[in-house]
């Protein structure tokens, strides 16, 4: 197909639509025929086919479209798309962690066929990259379900292996979304991997009990409901519509459950063996098994497991506290996953991930006191989401897919206004350039200079890994279990990237290493040899100024070829297009 | 390359240098003994030495146990008052801070309306309830980038963080973000390993990939990644590293101190004021007593009396007391009623904070809370209130205005009046 036609006839066809809709002075119409040429490609936006079918291509035009009728709205010109070099290394990194090797890179740019973002999702979202897939998805939920620093506190009854098995499994095999979150918040059995009766899930909620399960509550909450509770404990919410009333019917669904501590040989605790037992609250009553509350004039306040969802609808358990005859915790988990909350939750959230934000700020404190900044796409998406079956991987499609999730990180004329530090609701009319997290640093590095090709088996891998990401991170030691991540854009960061261990065997010269391979690669000329490390790195070959500026380099130090790379390939590893995703 | 300053003999940067270019760590012993001739110096040295220690208490410190007691009340516990070198009382468990009163006043009437973590924590950093649209400036980012023109020599980040994370520079970008160490004062990967010629090479294509990649107008994470290559750079050559190596101090003198985390903490924080630093926070975590708050207390406090008493008589016997300001505080205080597991549970309406030091007025206690301690009785401060104080009490002036990236002007301490009664 010729691009070109397509965009003429589109062009025609959504300006009459752009027309129709009640645009009708000269300047706005003007400025709508600008958007469009900024647009780009408007396949079909408006084409009277895009009903409701649920195709991968329909999804993604209708998210589309939502897009550029907010652009329109806001008389904002989308950046161009970005190059393809780009847009490969951001696909990498957000869907397995690491930037692309210089062959996948090629495979991609040298691919000539019209669906070759497609195809390229498609491989990898497919069984080709499904230990990867999986690696890095159960690092963020790991991180999102325990925090970084989960399972590496003092006194511990977090199995961090444990919760990376349970999810490493789900992952890879896609379980839906659903299913996930009813494991999580439903999870009986023990902790540690090797232990009977294992289950990684109850690691959620492991360290999340203590304090009449305040956090158990406040987090599930947050993660999977999207809404932000923790201060309805002690006062209604300031701001959303939550009322210290709800917090404690949710909590209430929590009180069954008990972390059972599990001791091998000496005194620590070894694991914790999470189960549910018969609850008769403070009166002694399992028949009315209440849990109470003060209010802060002191007032105590008796309530049971209610569960409210986001449109107000209430649902009451028995009173009961025999678990043989109320499972709070099961109901629970059928509730949340029904919930109008779950899906709406983790689509803002997804998106976040793909796209640098949400369609609320925070993405995880959603409710009428945050207007999302594209609300009618956000409940798209959410059902969509559900309609699929929860499904985590068709979900990434259509974001990555999107044309949003495609456009340059550069501002043009028409978008300056699309800065997130301008405090403007993001528009998605160009790609926010942001950090990559550390662990996709750590990842990163590794493959670039193929120091991933290690001997040493996995488990030894993660423990080097993990070793490595906990000099970022501080936890705060409070009753939230916070913690705060010292990497992005820090001195420590940078310190790290000069004069660390792993930036010195990324940069490495000796026999094997990547910078050997290209320097004693006779068939390459030392353009190309500069070009490999450019690739490697950015995604893209070196400009004609910065090929002299290399070649200098390599001049200078005519003894030693390898040692002028290893010079250029650090200064690469250190620049600010290495270290954002853009 | 910035190697000297005006106030450094060029022949001392230089052989410190050419140490660096020889391999041996960037925290030399030689820097030490530079350091301590500056020291020598200190009345040439000393244009301006105004500084802000901050003693961060995280998780909220139940000050009605500590300087606001209510001995008598059902809300009182167990603890008794004390008196001390000023005409006021405080806990039984604080004897060598009882010594030191005469130097500090306590704020008995802060109210406040956060009093979740995160919010209470960067309210009380920042002055401002947290938004989702802006990010402001915390304490350490302001003092850093207010006093930092006072400072040119200053070569070491001008806002460090010991034992926490503090609260990012807001809208003042990622050049005055906390640089987070821990009490030790030991910093990771500071061993430069290339040669000086080629090092430099790398910095000169490093530079030049930076700026070209910051011209492409992608907006303000590539040029705020280069202000931190750049001040990186500048660390890693200089000899004031050497502040850090807080175990260099005399043993007598770190006993003084204890030797726990917040007394190397403390230690450190006044070795890195001594060298210029502006702004050092240190914290001191733990303070989250929902349970057994009373068993807690008494093993915190006395760890918190000994680091904090040392700091303050030491700035005093060093003649540094009338420059350094020193703020004691948490996100909020605790409630006066115990609760059922012998614990506090959060509580902003009615808490204490203590200062001393710098243009502070010394022992006093300003502001009274009811018999019980859940209402503040005189004039309720804020932490815009406090700021204010804090920021005037080192010369910082309140006139400042803020332009937001969007354009909106910010007053500083988001328009917080100075506690009069505080200042001298």
């Amino acid at each position: 197909m010729s691009p070109k036609i397509h965009l003429i006839r589109n062009d025609e066809h959504s300006v009459l639509c752009g027309l129709k809709r009640g645009k009708t002075s000269l300047r706005c119409s003007v400025f709508f025929l600008r958007f469009i040429l900024g647009a780009g490609l408007l396949w079909g936006c408006f084409s009277p086919t895009s009903a409701d079918t649920g195709t991968t291509e329909n999804i993604v035009e209708q998210i589309n479209r939502r897009i550029y009728e907010s652009w329109q709205e806001n008389e904002v010109i989308p950046s161009p798309p970005c190059s393809d070099g780009k847009w490969c290394r951001r696909v990498y990194l957000d869907v397995l962690g690491r930037i692309p090797s210089i062959k996948e890179l090629n495979e991609f740019v040298g691919d000539r066929s019209p669906d070759k973002k497609t195809r390229l999702v498609n491989l990898l979202l497919s069984d080709r990259y499904d230990q990867e897939y999986a690696r890095n998805w159960t690092t963020i939920w790991t991180n999102i379900l325990i925090g970084r620093s989960g399972g590496t506190e003092r006194r511990t009854r977090t199995n961090r292996d444990g919760m990376r098995q349970y999810l490493h499994e789900s992952l890879l095999h896609n379980k839906p979304y659903n299913q996930l979150v009813y494991e999580l918040i439903s999870a009986r059995g023990t902790s540690k991997p090797d232990a009977d009766n294992f289950n990684g899930a109850v690691n959620f909620l492991a360290m999340k009990l203590d304090e009449e399960a305040v956090q158990a509550t406040a987090k599930t909450a947050q993660l999977f409901m999207g809404i932000r509770v923790q201060c309805t404990q002690c006062h209604p919410h300031p701001f959303n519509s939550w009322k210290q009333n709800q917090f404690w019917e949710l909590n209430a669904f929590f009180r069954q459950t008990v972390a059972l501590r599990r001791f091998e040989g000496g005194r620590d605790i070894a694991y914790i063996d999470l189960q549910n037992q018969d609850y008769q609250g403070p009166t002694g009553d399992p028949q009315e098994a209440e849990i109470f509350y003060d209010k802060r004039n002191g007032e105590r306040i008796a309530t049971y497991p209610i569960f409210t969802d986001s449109d107000g609808t209430r649902t009451e358990l028995e009173r009961n506290g025999f678990v043989d005859e109320v499972n709070r915790r099961e109901e629970l988990a059928k509730l949340v996953t029904k919930s109008g909350y779950l899906p709406v939750a983790l689509v803002n959230r997804m998106w976040s991930h793909f796209l640098g934000l949400g369609f609320t700020k925070p993405f995880d404190d959603m409710g009428p006191h945050n207007h999302p900044s594209h609300p009618e796409l956000l409940q798209f998406l959410g059902k969509t989401f559900r309609d699929s079956g929860h499904d985590l991987k068709e979900l990434i499609r259509w974001i990555v897919l999107s044309d949003a999730y495609s456009r340059s990180s550069r501002f043009n004329s028409g978008n300056i206004e699309d800065d997130p530090l301008l405090g403007n609701p993001p528009m998605f009319s160009r790609y926010y350039p942001r950090q990559m997290l550390a662990e996709e640093l750590y990842e990163s590095l590794l493959k670039a200079t193929k120091a991933d090709k290690t001997k040493s088996n996995v488990a030894q891998q993660n423990e080097d890994k993990e070793r490595w990401l906990r000099q970022f991170s501080t936890a705060f030691g409070t009753d939230e279990n916070d913690e705060a991540n010292t990497f992005n854009g820090t001195i420590p960061q940078s310190l790290m990237l000069f004069n660390g261990d792993l930036v010195k065997r990324a940069t490495s010269t000796a026999p094997g290493s990547f910078l050997e391979q290209v320097s004693n690669d006779g068939n390459l000329s030392n353009t190309e040899k500069i070009n490999r490390l450019f690739e490697a790195a950015l995604a893209r070959k070196a400009s004609r100024q910065e090929r002299k500026w290399a070649t200098t380099i390599i001049l200078r130090n005519r003894e030693s070829v390898a040692d002028a790379l290893q010079d250029i390939w650090w200064a690469l590893l250190n620049t600010n297009e290495f270290i954002l995703k853009h | 390359m910035t190697l000297s300053s005006p106030k450094r003999s060029p022949e001392m940067a230089r052989r410190h240098f050419l140490q660096h270019l020889a391999g041996s760590s960037a925290i030399a012993a030689p820097a030490w003994t530079l350091i301590s001739s500056l020291q020598a110096n200190a009345t040439e040295v000393r244009k301006n030495k105004k500084a802000l220690i901050l003693l961060w208490m995280g998780g909220g410190p139940a000050t009605i146990d500590m300087w606001d007691m209510k001995p008598g009340s059902t809300t009182g516990g167990p603890f008794r008052p004390i008196a001390t070198s000023a005409d006021l009382q405080i806990c039984e468990h604080l004897p060598l801070m009882a010594k030191q009163m005469h130097h500090m006043a306590i704020v008995r009437s802060m109210s406040t309306r956060e009093a979740d973590h995160t919010r209470g924590r960067y309210y009380m950093h920042t002055g401002f309830v947290p938004n989702p649209n802006v990010e402001h400036p915390s304490y350490g980012a302001l003092v850093a980038q207010q006093l930092e023109q006072t400072r040119s020599d200053l070569e070491i980040p001008p806002f460090i963080s010991v034992g926490g994370s503090s609260i990012g520079p807001g809208f003042l970008g990622m050049a005055y973000a906390p640089f987070a160490v821990d009490s030790n004062g030991r910093i990771r990967n500071l061993k430069m390993e290339t040669e000086q010629s080629r090092f430099q090479e790398r910095m000169v294509l490093l530079d030049r990939m930076e700026s070209r990649f910051i011209g492409q107008g992608r907006g303000d994470a590539p040029k705020e990644h280069a202000k931190i290559v750049k001040k990186t750079e500048r660390l890693l050559t200089s000899e004031q590293m050497g502040a850090f190596q807080v175990t260099q101090e005399p043993e007598n003198m770190q006993e003084t101190y204890g030797n726990t985390d917040f007394g190397r903490g403390c230690l450190l924080a006044r070795r890195l004021v001594e060298a210029g630093v502006p702004i050092v926070e240190v914290e001191l975590g733990g303070w989250d007593t929902h349970n057994n708050n009373f068993t807690s207390l008494e093993t915190k406090l006395p760890e918190m009396d000994q680091a904090m008493s040392a700091l303050v008589a030491d700035l005093n016997d060093r003649g540094m007391l009338d420059d350094v300001a020193i703020l004691w505080l948490g996100e909020f205080g605790r409630t006066p009623r115990i609760n059922g597991n012998a614990g506090r549970d959060h509580w902003a309406r009615s808490w204490s904070a203590v200062v001393g030091g710098a243009g502070f007025k010394r022992g006093i206690a300003v502001g009274r809370t009811s018999q019980d301690g859940t209402e503040v009785e005189t004039t309720p401060y804020s932490s815009e209130d406090l700021m204010a104080t804090v920021l005037k009490s080192i010369g910082i002036p309140l006139d400042i205005r803020f332009t937001s990236a969007n354009g909106r002007p910010m007053k500083i301490a988001a328009g917080g009046r100075p506690i009069d009664e505080l200042l001298a």
